[in-house]
């Protein structure tokens, strides 16, 4: 990289670099556009007349009547929009017939009406928009070209009935996500996003022994697999975490005795994968709470205009609703919206009056923009009202996208919850809906406030989250928990931790007690586990250094040393446990077979080179010997998904 | 006489521009050809994202017309043209977030950048780090300045800014950028 003068300098040479060259194809389009309308400014068009915009490119016109009707703060601005607002008034802009997707009755009316003054259409349209907030794509721009051009003097009137508003937003949805214009194969439609990154490498114990990390009891990259490949497509492999799916699983391990709050357990067996490699499997149980303390749940609830979706806002609340069920009395919920503005849609109520929260839930409907980060100040704020000494606040967030109006960077955001956080109020993230949901802020905001992050596609989900693991999604045991593991050189040449790549922690991060980590909820269970290569294993894939430092010898019956971190709920100080994990390979038991199998999936998914000819085949024969009790029917649902994908595989 | 093609690739935006507004339909060709690439960049700058920006253009392009009559021949055509471009961003970003993220742009769209594997080398990743971490009006600094090569005066123009506000700005710009190296480096 070359020398900078200083950081500007550096910004300027890589803007300059990185930007791409115009594209002639959009460019052309662009000046075609530009000319006729041009033409037809000059008064030489008139009638309606077809143009070559095809619906999807009709956003222009939107951006068009923001350009008019968008008042802009800045002094200067303001001097240019309003000499424009007066060229509206009393120029026609152009004509365009209705796009095919629009409803005909709309567009009609629109078009019939006569000319009036500019203004009303600016209240009309800001109305416009915050029904149909950011679902309306580029088709809804035609209609408000015809508003600057004809704007009718009644807004009323233009104002689809709500189900024709449905009905057109449902439209533009269908035919969807295609905001990319046709000269752009390379370009994915989906604005899902997810965190970059790359599997664990393989870390050489001579040269690494130390390896730590903080445990992760998200479940929402299994229940984003299972959409997707419910919707007959592979998954993305940046949002397949691995550790997200084996942890999504309930397990039978080891319940803790006495007081602890969780227990330990670690069992060495033969990798299914690679008969040369043991794999290490670290179990951790969380107790089950018996007395829980009263809970302070605030709902903040995104109902901008892209929630209206059935796998949306009507989603969540059914789900929510399953979820009273299982409150008592003494909680207390709130309600909490944001779409354009945040909103109070429930002030502090008990559970026991739960007709009152349904009610409430059931008046939401979507509309407008997000407001993230308002919804996300109001929500705390009501959370502070609501606790008392010796109750849990929580603040759930339900959401289909991100936060970008408000609180400006995710930075900033992390920040504020991280700071509600240490004031007790906790944060747990669920997401709903496809093709927007912002996967990497959903982790980040959830990590950080001490929280959990769960991807609610179907009420069956919900059922699990929400009912049948209610208590671990809402009461913290055991939080910021650590694990760290030495291996001993003279055991053991090579090692891999299987995911966690989203959760990895410095070495000197694991006696910090100010370091951030993972909770474990009432009755969780949380799996991590390493591929481990033995010293002088066939499988072993480095050559040991010539002048390398000779592995320490002695100790050869130790495998690894184990630590574990974790406070007490509310507690600044963390406790220490620890656990030597002596050489040799037994039974893994059922348990940790099927974690096997499911964390063997996960790879495959994520292509995984590791796994070597093992497939999707060795994974469904996995699970299904080892399927255990299965109470609910969730590893059932995971062979089913394995099949699926051994077959989208073939494709 | 009418002024022939040839003679006019010679004359100034201004002009191009004053005759457009009174109608000259080949004026406002030849301003628009003349500006398409400079408009992009800029967009491309704000946006962060090729599509985004080739919309944003677009839109503006599209609004260029019976906006052009609000423009004075006493400032310059390109001042004008860069404070258009600002204000719709800003207009798109605020009013359709989902569509453009063209102020609040350099967003973290991962699977799109996935696509354009061109674009991610190591450079641009430090750029779209850096400027998501600027605010908007740090941003929309940047582009002009460095991205455009404005001077302060001239960005303070367009802006609607004093010169010394500008030059503030740049210095938050720094310190931004100081603070994610020192994290780097951590």
């Amino acid at each position: 990289m070359p020398e900078f003068k200083d950081e500007l300098d550096k910004l300027r040479a890589a803007l300059r670099d990185a930007t791409p060259a115009p594209d002639e194809a959009s460019k052309e389009a662009a000046l075609r556009v530009a000319e006729k309308n041009f033409a037809n400014l000059q008064g030489s068009a008139t009638a309606v007349r077809p143009t070559d915009i095809n619906p999807e490119r009709a956003g222009f016109l939107k951006g068009l009547g923001q350009m008019f009707m968008k008042p802009n703060l800045k002094p200067m601005m303001l001097a240019t929009s309003s000499l424009v607002i007066v060229g509206v008034g009393t120029v026609l802009v152009t004509r365009q017939p209705a796009p095919p997707i629009q409803p005909a009755t709309v567009v009609e009316k629109v078009v019939a009406e006569p000319p009036a003054p500019a203004s009303p259409a600016v209240a009309d349209m800001e109305a416009d928009d915050a029904t149909t907030g950011r679902l309306m794509s580029r088709s809804s721009g035609v209609k408000r070209m015809k508003l600057d051009e004809a704007p009718a003097p009644i807004s009323g009137a233009r104002q689809p009935a709500p189900q024709a508003m449905a009905e057109s937003t449902q439209s533009i949805a269908t035919n969807g996500a295609f905001r990319d214009r046709l000269p752009q194969p390379q370009i994915a439609q989906s604005r899902d996003q997810f965190p970059d990154a790359t599997p664990n490498p393989l870390k050489v114990t001579s040269e690494e022994p130390v390896s730590t990390f903080s445990i992760d009891v998200d479940t929402a990259s299994y229940s984003w697999l299972r959409s997707s490949l419910s919707r007959g497509q592979l998954p993305d492999p940046k949002s397949v975490r691995v550790e997200e799916l084996v942890n999504y699983f309930p397990y039978a391990y080891p319940v803790p005795v006495g007081d602890v709050p969780f227990q330990q357990t670690v069992t060495v067996s033969e990798t299914p994968w690679n008969p040369d490699t043991q794999l290490m499997h670290i179990a951790i149980q969380g107790a089950q709470v018996t007395e829980r303390p009263p809970l302070n749940l605030v709902f903040l609830l995104d109902t901008s205009g892209s929630m209206q979706d059935a796998n949306k806002l009507p989603l969540l609340v059914q789900s929510f609703r399953l979820m009273l069920g299982q409150l008592r009395p003494e909680d207390e919920v709130a309600i909490v919206t944001y779409a354009g503005s945040a909103g109070t849609v429930l002030e502090p109520t008990k559970a026991s009056e739960r007709r009152k929260i349904e009610d409430a839930l059931l008046r939401l409907s979507a509309g407008g923009s997000t407001a993230g980060g308002e919804g996300l100040r109001a929500a705390y704020a009501l959370a502070d009202q609501m606790s008392r000494d010796g109750e849990v606040s929580r603040v759930l967030l339900a959401t289909d996208g991100d936060f970008n109006v408000g609180m400006q960077s995710n930075a900033e955001l992390k920040g504020f919850v991280e700071q509600k956080r240490k004031s007790g109020t906790y944060l747990s993230v669920f997401g709903f809906g496809r093709g927007n949901v912002n996967d990497a802020l959903m982790q980040t905001l959830a990590q950080n406030g001490n929280g959990q992050a769960a991807y609610i596609d179907t009420l069956a989900e919900a059922q699990k989250v929400l009912v049948d693991q209610l208590s671990g999604a809402m009461f913290t045991i055991a939080q910021d928990v650590k694990i760290q593991v030495e291996f001993n050189p003279a055991t053991v040449a090579e090692y891999r931790l299987i995911g966690y790549e989203t959760r990895a922690l410095k070495r000197e991060d694991f006696n910090n007690d100010k370091v951030d980590a993972g909770e474990i909820g009432a009755g969780h269970t949380v799996t991590a586990l390493y591929e481990v290569t033995p010293v002088g294993s066939d499988a072993v894939l480095t050559d040991p250094l010539r002048f390398g430092t000779v592995a320490a010898d002695g100790n050869t019956s130790d495998l690894a040393f184990l630590r574990l971190r974790y406070k007490e709920p509310g507690a600044t100080q963390s406790k220490l446990l620890e656990e030597v994990v002596p050489v040799g390979s037994g039974d893994a038991g059922s348990e940790a077979a099927f974690s096997a199998a499911i964390a063997g999936f996960g790879q495959l998914l994520r292509g995984n080179t590791a796994l070597g000819e093992w497939g999707y085949s060795d994974a469904i024969a996995l699970a299904n010997a080892n399927k255990g009790n299965d109470e609910f029917g969730y590893r059932a649902e995971a062979v089913k998904l394995m099949r699926l994908a051994q077959s989208l595989s073939q494709n | 006489m009418r002024p022939t093609i040839t003679m006019r690739m010679k004359t100034s935006d201004e002009a191009l521009a004053q005759a457009a507004s009174d109608g000259d339909s080949e004026a406002f060709g030849l301003l628009v050809r003349r500006h398409y690439d400079r408009l992009f960049r800029l967009s491309w700058r704000l946006t962060g994202h090729k599509a985004d920006a080739e919309d944003l253009t677009h839109d503006i392009l599209a609004a260029l017309p019976a906006k052009l009559r609000g423009f004075r021949s006493d400032a310059k055509f390109t001042t004008w043209l860069y404070r258009v471009t600002l204000n719709a961003a800003t207009d798109c970003a605020r009013k359709a977030q989902r569509r453009v993220k063209a102020r609040d742009g350099w967003g973290q769209d991962y699977t799109r950048r996935a696509a354009e594997a061109a674009e991610t080398a190591q450079a641009q990743d430090w750029l779209t780090n850096a400027m998501r971490a600027l605010p908007a009006e740090l941003r929309e600094t940047v582009a002009l300045t460095l991205g455009e090569d404005l001077t302060q005066a001239q960005a303070a123009e367009v802006m609607g800014l004093s010169e010394g506000t500008i030059a503030w700005r740049m210095s938050e710009v720094k310190r931004h950028l100081r603070e994610m190296a020192t994290e780097e480096a951590r």
